[in-house]
């Protein structure tokens, strides 16, 4: 029972490979730097657009019921 | 492929005045919106729903809930009761000079659009039905429209500097135990037992947050739990098959308000998704979930029952590793992607046999979803991270990581909620999902051109474009409308005209567009079209 609840249906490759630790290929250090840089803009974009004060502007989202 | 349509109930906040009535507010938002489009000017064309065909009580499994029984919530064939003493009891005299109330003094709940859409309030929220399409192509860009139907009341309610202004949310819980839906409508042959239905849809139901999960910060009801999550809805969720949609939901809701001829239709109503703005996402729900319902149609649906659904929803949805195992019946244990993989190597194989994914000859857009969700599934299982640009959750959970990376923030922290809550801001420059879009970190399955024209141009191939055309055109002359009647109200003719429009698939533009054209007013255009076996009436 056991070996038979381990079974995997239709199991694809892709789906085996999951507990591969994720280390990112090894970029040239440019490049990295680069993708870095988006992701460090994109926040500071936001940063800016975000609503002042966090913590209160989430405690004051009440909403009624809904479907 | 098939006939569908989606519901959002956006979520609504006046940020400088907490406190304040959400269906007061709602009320705000639909007179917003009859303003903006100028129909009440034309002359009342901000039409009434016909509330006739309303069935909320009829339950799928053959059974009508007795309304003594019933939650008082689910008595939606009732016009909202919100006039004018009502709202001046609460509020004072000085709301109702909001220049959408009426002579009467009531105020307007519930509009018909040129779209063919429905904008109305439901309950504590303003809601965007879209009209019927019959791809999920169209259904992406229709439910899209809707989101820009709802920033042009948001713009129009900030624009009056007396009241305060009012923001919009395309998501699905407040985080504190209350949450609300983003439903889907499909067309299904009625001849297709219910039981079935259950059977092959609740396996699929119960994992296809994987593709369209919108992402959550919070694990609980209330978020007591520090953490993120792959879907918004689905600790809402409380049993595997009922009638309610706002107590005890279901996975698999049994409502059975066709909206159609019903003997030959039934309307499967789905409460379990996530709203989406990622229009990968989106289309994907649309799509795979059409699909599945072909494969139950021609009994070809994966024979597997997942042990305790409920639970298994939300250990699904608890886990963005997606190793998580859910057991079945049989006692496997296999992961949600395991589950999709299941149903698409299903539906791959009988849009082989029937030929509708032919690149010549299929129908045109189940090709393109089998693509895509086989790339979706695939990436998911390699490296979750590279689907950030079309699955919603994997792109909220990328930006809410770039925060905990930089600041070093913990789930708990309240500025994640905010990323997460101000996601669904429907203002593009205040929406986090919308500042990504405008960099062209996510995927556009319907360009910006198409979403614009389907905020004022009904579908063309369903009988959304003869509601559509009938306000638009007729506006003055259309007393109310519902999926399935218009009603109007001709000078001269003495009695209201109600036309029916059962048929989800007649009243098309290839119908009734000539009619159209041939009739610049209501009366001659009801003359041929109910002298001659009217094409839109005809069943």
């Amino acid at each position: 029972m056991a070996a038979q609840e381990q079974q995997q249906p239709q199991s694809r490759e892709t789906e085996t490979e999951v507990d591969v630790p994720e280390a990112p290929p090894a970029a040239p250090e440019a490049q990295a730097s680069e993708a870095t840089q988006g992701v460090d803009d994109l926040l500071d974009e936001i940063d800016g657009v975000l609503e002042s004060n966090a913590e209160e502007f989430v405690r004051a989202f009440v909403q009624k019921g809904g479907q | 492929m098939r006939v569908m349509g989606s519901e959002t109930e956006y979520g609504i906040h006046a940020p400088s005045a907490p406190g304040a009535n959400a269906t007061m507010m709602s009320a705000r938002i639909i007179q917003a919106y009859a303003t903006v489009t100028r129909q009440r000017a034309a002359g009342g064309a901000e039409t009434r729903w016909d509330y006739t065909d309303e069935e909320p009580l009829h339950d799928a499994r053959g059974w009508t809930v007795d309304r003594a029984a019933a939650d008082p919530s689910q008595l939606t064939d009732q016009p909202p009761v919100l006039d004018a003493e009502a709202v001046a009891l609460a509020y004072g005299r000085q709301e109702l000079e909001l220049d959408g109330a009426d002579e009467s003094g009531s105020l307007l709940m519930n509009m018909v659009l040129g779209n063919g859409a429905r904008l109305y309030v439901d309950h504590a929220h303003p809601e965007y039905s879209s009209p019927e399409v019959t791809n999920p192509r169209d259904a992406v860009a229709w439910d899209a429209a809707g989101d820009l139907v709802a920033l042009a009341t948001v713009r129009k309610v900030a624009a009056d500097t007396t009241l305060p202004p009012i923001n919009l949310y395309k998501n699905n819980t407040d985080n504190k135990s209350v949450s609300y839906g983003s439903h889907e409508n499909y067309l299904m042959p009625r001849s297709v037992p219910f039981g079935d239905i259950i059977r092959g849809l609740t396996p699929f139901f119960v994992s296809r947050q994987v593709v369209c999960g919108a992402g959550r910060v919070g694990l609980g009801q209330d978020s007591s739990t520090p953490g993120y999550q792959i879907s918004q809805r689905a600790d809402f969720f409380e049993a595997e098959v009922g009638l309610e949609t706002t107590i005890r939901r279901p996975i698999i809701n049994t409502r059975d308000e066709p909206h159609a001829t019903a003997d030959k239709y039934r309307r499967l109503h789905v409460i379990i998704g996530d709203a989406n703005l990622s229009q990968a996402s989106n289309y994907l729900k649309f799509g795979t979930t059409a699909m599945v319902l072909s494969l139950i149609e021609a009994g070809q649906a994966p024979k597997i029952e997942v042990h305790e659904p409920v639970q298994a929803l939300q250990s699904i949805s608890h886990d963005t590793t997606l190793t998580a195992t859910v057991r079945l019946l049989d006692g496997r244990r296999i992961t949600a992607l395991d589950i999709q993989w299941m149903y698409y190597e299903a539906a791959a194989k009988l849009a082989q046999e029937t030929g509708v994914a032919d690149s010549v000859t299929g129908d045109g857009h189940t090709h393109a979803v089998l693509a895509r969700w086989e790339s979706t599934l695939t990436t998911l299982g390699s490296d979750i991270s590279a689907a950030a640009s079309s699955v919603e959750w994997v792109a909220k959970r990328s930006l809410l990581e770039g925060y905990r990376h930089r600041d070093g923030l913990a789930w708990d922290d309240a500025r994640l909620g905010l990323v997460d809550l101000q996601w669904s801001d429907i203002r593009p420059e205040k929406g986090l999902y919308y500042r990504l879009l405008s960099r062209d970190r996510m995927t556009r399955i319907v360009d910006d051109g198409d979403i614009a024209r389907a905020v004022s141009e009904p579908p063309s191939d369903t009988r959304a474009y003869f509601r559509g055309r009938c306000v638009s055109k007729f506006g003055k002359d259309v007393v109310g409308a519902s999926w399935d009647s218009v009603i109007f109200d001709v000078p001269g003719l003495g009695k209201l005209q109600r036309v029916p429009t059962r048929e989800p698939l007649r009243g098309t533009q290839t119908l009734t567009g000539a009619l159209f054209e041939r009739h610049q007013d209501a009366g001659s255009f009801l003359a041929e079209l109910m002298g001659q076996n009217p094409p839109a009436a005809k069943s």
